[in-house]
């Protein structure tokens, strides 16, 4: 019997659970249309800069132009996969990313945890940090200039405050989302407050914390570049902004895919981490078939 | 000190964990407007009794179970175990403690441990064992109570009436005086429901631990119990209670006799009622 289950059948672990998912992937439909849809809107992208030349989109670099100087040897205007100058950029923005997601998630996690845990921190600090938040990111690019020196600090500063607050927002929420049967379970089995705080606060608000993780690594990345733009000596930020201050659109444009494509990178990483400090919520989803 | 002396003096005879709920009253005020949930609730539970609570849904059991668990205050009377106060005149709210161990209506094994985790938590934390001896005991106790090939799942990854079971080995490990359940097997499907009913009354026979079971199913009520207490509708208060004298050990052949028949009838008719009344004061909250 073809249709009956095997059930002496052993499940794949490992590598080998990898490549039957992969194989299972490509069995269906979905990555071929990932594929026809990224191609398509290249597609579009070359019509309108370069098939029909249509009105304005003249004035920006296509596809072609793009492709041609990003992997030369001798790039016509000055950035490609074979200049220094690129990886420099990367470089540089990668390293104040790190520093700056470091900063927030190392002082917000557990800032939101507390927050979420003891009702008298939260009544000292939330309103503060509600006040502070709606604050546009741009408008305290004065007050970081004034405030700390060099073009380090203030770039850093931008870019740690934007995931701050909402990593802290989502670790607090994060606490309130726990039901209140775990905290009366553990308490009854005996905890103390500590253990609570170990065994069920933090654990229980994982989920909400790794959410707002990979907001918060996206908007470090936006207000980075906001702050790069403004006060930047080097920095993806900074080569989009200079490229088009010396009328080179080609490097702008590069600058701006690889900020897409870095960015995409850094959210799979902190998703690939979540994914594996939290297996039981990983195999809860799965259990509900998703 | 008269309660005390006298515990102490019967306690070698006497099975622990006897519970007294003398005159207990609640009031809650959420919206300015006091809501009595328990008014004037006594009832004696005999150690190593297995009581069975019945009632309107929400007449408040549960206020009381909360009660005696220590997750609120009660307004008035007292809570004694074996004698000694849990809570009363002083003293409202009671500690929460391994002594009483609590098993709830959604299921609160911790989502983010293993169900041999789960249960070495309690012994753990309370450093009774180390953690690597309660992890054992632990894996042997869920191996005694059928659940030996399931030690590394997580909760999410086993159906309820597993994730229930271990939940009970959880409180068990502790060696509680008392247990407290609120209708562990409430969205458990009749076939499921019977294997649990098995294995409580398996593990209450080995254990003899007081069980203090609130429910809505009165087959159940009985099957279990050697006590039925109805309780009215809100504001809770003991109605009437119904001695079982089925011998144990039962099997699920009882349910088909005479006596448990008859038994199922008296308890209706005492609970019918209320539930009338709990559906009519329902319909005019409303209107």
């Amino acid at each position: 019997m073809n249709t009956s289950a095997d059930s002496n059948k052993v499940a794949p672990e490992g590598f080998n659970l990898f490549l039957y998912r992969t194989k299972k992937k490509f069995s269906g439909p979905d990555p071929y249309l990932t594929i026809a849809g990224v191609f398509l809107w290249l597609f579009v992208y070359w019509v309108l800069c370069e098939g029909l030349q249509v009105w304005r989109f003249t004035k920006l670099p296509g596809p072609v132009a793009i492709s041609k100087d990003w992997f030369s040897m001798t790039p016509f205007q000055g950035i490609s996969i074979f200049t220094q100058e690129y990886y420099d950029h990367i470089y540089v923005s990668c390293q104040r990313i790190l520093i700056a997601f470091g900063i927030a998630t190392g002082l917000g996690v557990p800032l939101g945890l507390f927050m979420g845990w003891s009702r008298s921190i939260r009544d000292y600090i939330f309103p503060i940090i509600e006040l502070l938040r709606p604050i546009p990111i741009l408008a305290w690019v004065p007050l970081s200039i004034l405030l700390l020196p060099g073009f380090e600090g203030p770039v850093i500063f931008l870019a740690t405050l934007a995931s701050f607050f909402v990593t802290t927002l989502n670790a607090m929420l994060g606490v309130d989302s726990i039901d209140e049967e775990y905290f009366r379970a553990a308490g009854c089995l005996g905890s103390s407050r500590w253990d609570i705080f170990k065994n069920v606060v933090v654990p229980g608000a994982l989920p909400f914390i790794f959410t707002g993780l990979q907001i918060s690594i996206g908007v470090a990345w936006f207000s980075l570049v906001a702050a790069e733009m403004v006060s930047g000596d080097l920095g993806l930020g900074y080569l989009i902004v200079d490229a088009y201050m010396n009328n080179v659109t080609v490097p702008m444009v590069i600058a701006m895919i690889t900020l897409g494509f870095i960015g995409y990178f850094s959210s799979a990483c902190v998703r690939a981490l979540g994914d594996r400090l939290m297996a039981w919520h990983v195999k809860e989803l799965a259990q509900q078939g998703r | 000190m008269k309660v005390k002396s006298m515990a102490k003096n019967t306690s070698k005879a006497e099975k622990k964990g006897a519970l007294s709920i003398k005159n207990v009253t609640k009031i809650y005020d959420p919206t300015g407007v006091n809501v009595m949930a328990v008014d004037d609730c006594s009832m004696e539970i005999a150690g190593g009794e297995v009581c069975m609570i019945v009632g309107p849904s929400g007449c408040g059991k549960t206020t009381l179970l909360n009660g005696i668990a220590g997750f609120h205050s009660i307004t008035e009377g007292s809570i004694h175990l074996d004698g000694e106060l849990l809570c009363g005149p002083g003293k409202p709210k009671a500690d929460q403690s391994a002594e009483r161990m609590v098993v709830f209506q959604h299921g609160a094994l911790f989502p983010w441990k293993t169900l041999q985790e789960n249960v070495a938590y309690g012994p753990s934390v309370q450093k009774a064992l180390s953690p690597a001896q309660a992890m054992d005991k632990a894996g042997q106790m869920l191996a005694e109570a059928g659940l030996g090939n399931f030690l590394k799942k997580y909760p999410g990854e086993v159906s309820s009436g597993m994730a229930r079971r271990a939940e009970i080995v959880r409180a068990l490990i502790n060696n509680p005086k008392v247990l407290l359940l609120d209708e562990p097997y409430r969205a458990m499907d009749a076939l499921t429901k019977q294997i649990m009913h098995e294995s409580l009354l398996e593990t209450y026979d080995r254990t003899g631990v007081t069980i203090f079971f609130i429910t809505h199913d009165l087959e159940e009520a009985i099957f279990l119990g050697d006590k039925v207490h109805i309780v009215t509708t809100r504001p809770c208060q003991l109605k009437k209670t119904v001695e079982v004298k089925i011998p144990r050990p039962r099997s699920y052949e009882t349910q088909s006799s005479e006596k448990f028949r008859k038994l199922l009838a008296e308890v209706n008719d005492a609970v019918h009622e209320e539930a009338v009344k709990a559906f009519k004061a329902g319909e005019r909250e409303l209107a």
